[in-house]
């Protein structure tokens, strides 16, 4: 028992529900939302070093003990996403403050972000598969309104593909989860685990995974993510950067606990599909990220791509690549949520949001056009910064493996990564100013403070990889031995 | 054009005290039998919908003059703080205990934490269905 565990989920739950009774103090809201993320990190980073001296930690709740009640796990791959998403919350947060606008101050919008978070950590971090999917929809109602907070006509248009979607793959989840039940008898993940095991993975087994697959892939949006650059890139920005930084995370860890914890027993079937997929995705996403113009589209491809990297990690499923996937996961929330940011001040700076029709940003605002260049330095791996690790072991595993098909298209795809981001920064940020002299807006505090704090933060964790070593290989470690994951869920009481 | 909704309204005037009464049964029996603060909601929600359909909107805001959100914000508020309180008693998140009082006019009674947990839930589920009914009227209005 370890009732820190459940902190994560009930912190920003209650904090946001109490923000609804102080809807007209707006202040007050900005800083408390703040301070509960803020907390929420301090924490996570409490629980990240307590699971490296005490193991996986675990809470039972209600005292009910498993595989009968519903539970919560800690285990380092969990927390670590925790951690990051929090941070890059509080982040998002900081860039709300001066450009959501009162207007959306006022119907709720911090509470909805509280309630976002608090799904995804949920997810992050339950040990009950129908407990999943009980985050997930909590996390996914409070999207959709904020998809839809402002009420524009394109919002309306772009979520309401985003609702259905979202909707119909729920159905689906919640059809596997019968078809799981009906076959396993259980749905504590551990057990699920254990009993797959030991019935061995049969053919129907490995068509339930299989849905489950299709499920998860729609809302991380691998292969199938046709609703994702729409939806992803009419939100406004802070939360559009949520939404990129986070969202399709969750989809990615459901997909690594699912295939690494559960229908691990034939890799021949599902992680050549999800190889098969994470290529296709990647080829589909490059297209897109060349295709357009428009600023917001190019990132929302960006993420696409993204996507596919890191599944290529689960499609090798060695330990260095899952540890590759990992450090890439975190990297990536980060990077991703900074680029998000970087699109939406140019598009307030120009108000244009085609790249050919800005120029000259670094004029106006030097900090902001060399953290564009980290950005882009960044996601394309070039070292010392953030994404390099994460390529470097995913790049290394596939050579290990074989897999050079997998290993041409990752390295295929950061070259358009880069191109598809210089070609924004040698257009729009270098060149002549296009905003004379008296039109000039300076680039706001409000604005500027959270993207210098992301690019630290991709610099730092690209240069501090070694600190973080020992926690990734640890979950990567309980990642690739479900054996570990089983007994602290299932093996007595501590 | 005026409906006549003679038999709609003597009816509620009736119907209303039963459902209501169901539905505060339904929430008290919930923990061990069949009910629950859910569908107790439920049935009290449908209540106050009633109430809302047979009279004007303007007049029953009169006699409940509560911000229905504020409502379903108080019921998580309280169900979250339930299982918030059995972390300070330092037992795992969401425990509950039940201990047997006895209380003048009703005797030997069972108490236990289930119940204010219920209430939440009560809380929270009249607040979002009258609060999503109200709003589907605003917008026909509109």
């Amino acid at each position: 028992m370890n009732n820190l565990v459940v902190l994560p989920l009930i912190i920003p739950i209650m904090v946001g529900v109490i923000l609804v009774f102080l809807r007209p103090y707006i202040r007050l809201q900005r800083v408390i939302s703040l301070l509960t993320m803020i907390g929420v990190s301090g924490l996570s980073i409490y629980m990240l070093n307590v699971i490296q001296t005490d193991g996986i930690i675990r809470l039972d709740f209600g005292g009910w003990k498993p595989p009968f009640g519903i539970l919560f796990v800690g285990d380092s791959f969990a927390v670590l996403l925790v951690l990051t998403a929090s941070i890059v919350t509080a982040v998002c947060l900081i860039y709300a403050f001066s450009s959501i606008g009162e207007k959306h101050e006022k119907m709720f919008f911090y509470p909805f972000v509280l309630f976002l978070i608090a799904g995804v950590n949920g997810s992050f971090l339950t040990g009950d598969l129908f407990n999943l999917f009980v985050c997930f929809e909590l996390m996914l109602l409070a999207s959709y309104a904020l998809v839809t907070l402002g009420g524009e006509k394109v919002q309306l248009r772009e979520s309401i593909k985003y609702v259905v979607i979202n909707v119909l793959a729920s159905w689906f989840f919640l059809v596997a989860l019968a078809y799981l039940y009906g076959t396993l008898g259980t749905l504590n993940m551990a057990h699920i685990s254990e009993r797959v095991a030991e019935a061995g993975q049969d053919p129907l087994l490995t068509t339930i995974s299989i849905v489950f697959l299709l499920v998860f892939s729609l809302k991380a949006g691998l292969l199938l993510f046709f609703w994702l650059p729409g939806s992803y890139s009419v939100p406004p920005t802070a939360v559009a950067a949520l939404f990129g930084a986070l969202l399709t995370k969750v989809g990615i860890y459901a997909l690594f606990r699912m295939f690494t914890l559960i229908f691990y027993h034939e890799p021949s079937i599902t992680h050549q599909l999800i190889g098969i997929m994470a290529g296709v995705t990647i080829i589909l996403g490059c297209m897109g990220a060349l295709a357009y113009k428009d600023v917001r589209l190019i990132v929302s491809y960006n993420v696409v791509i993204a996507v596919g990297f890191i599944l290529i990690g689960l499609a090798i499923a060695t330990p260095t690549a899952i540890e590759g996937s990992i450090y890439y996961i975190i990297h990536d929330m980060i990077a991703k949520a900074l680029l998000f940011l970087l699109a939406g001040a140019m598009i307030k700076m120009t108000g244009v949001t085609k790249f050919d029709q800005m120029s000259g940003l670094i004029r106006n605002s030097p900090i902001f056009g060399w953290m564009f260049f980290i950005v882009t330095c960044s996601l394309a791996g070039i070292p010392p910064l953030s994404g390099f690790v994460g390529k470097i072991l995913v790049g290394q595993s596939a050579i290990e493996a074989g897999s050079y098909v997998l290993l041409a298209l990752a390295f295929f795809s950061s070259i358009v990564v880069l191109y598809s981001l210089l070609r924004i920064f040698l257009n729009a940020i270098f060149g002549e100013t296009i905003i004379s002299k008296e039109d000039e807006v300076p680039l706001k505090k409000g604005l500027l403070i959270p993207v210098v704090l992301l690019g630290f933060g991709t610099i730092s964790l690209g240069l501090g990889a070694e600190a973080l070593a020992d926690y990734v290989s640890n979950a990567a470690y309980t990642l690739t031995n479900p054996a570990v994951y089983i007994e602290a869920v299932l093996g007595g009481d501590e | 054009m005026k409906i006549n909704d003679v038999i709609l309204r003597t009816i509620t005037r009736i119907i209303v005290f039963i459902i209501l009464t169901f539905g505060v049964y339904l929430f008290l029996s919930g923990h061990n039998t069949p009910g629950g603060g859910f569908i107790g909601g439920l049935v009290l929600a449908s209540a106050i919908v009633l109430l809302y359909l047979t009279s004007d909107i303007e007049s029953i805001r009169k006699s409940l003059p509560f911000d229905f959100k504020l409502v379903a914000a108080l019921g998580v508020l309280l169900a979250t703080g339930t299982g918030f309180g059995s972390i300070l008693f330092g037992v795992p998140f969401m425990s509950q205990t039940f201990a047997y009082f006895e209380l003048p006019i009703f005797g030997k009674t069972e108490l236990t934490t289930v119940t204010i947990f219920e209430a939440g839930v009560v809380l929270a589920v009249v607040g979002v269905v009258v609060t999503i009914i109200l709003s589907m009227s605003e917008s026909e209005e509109a």
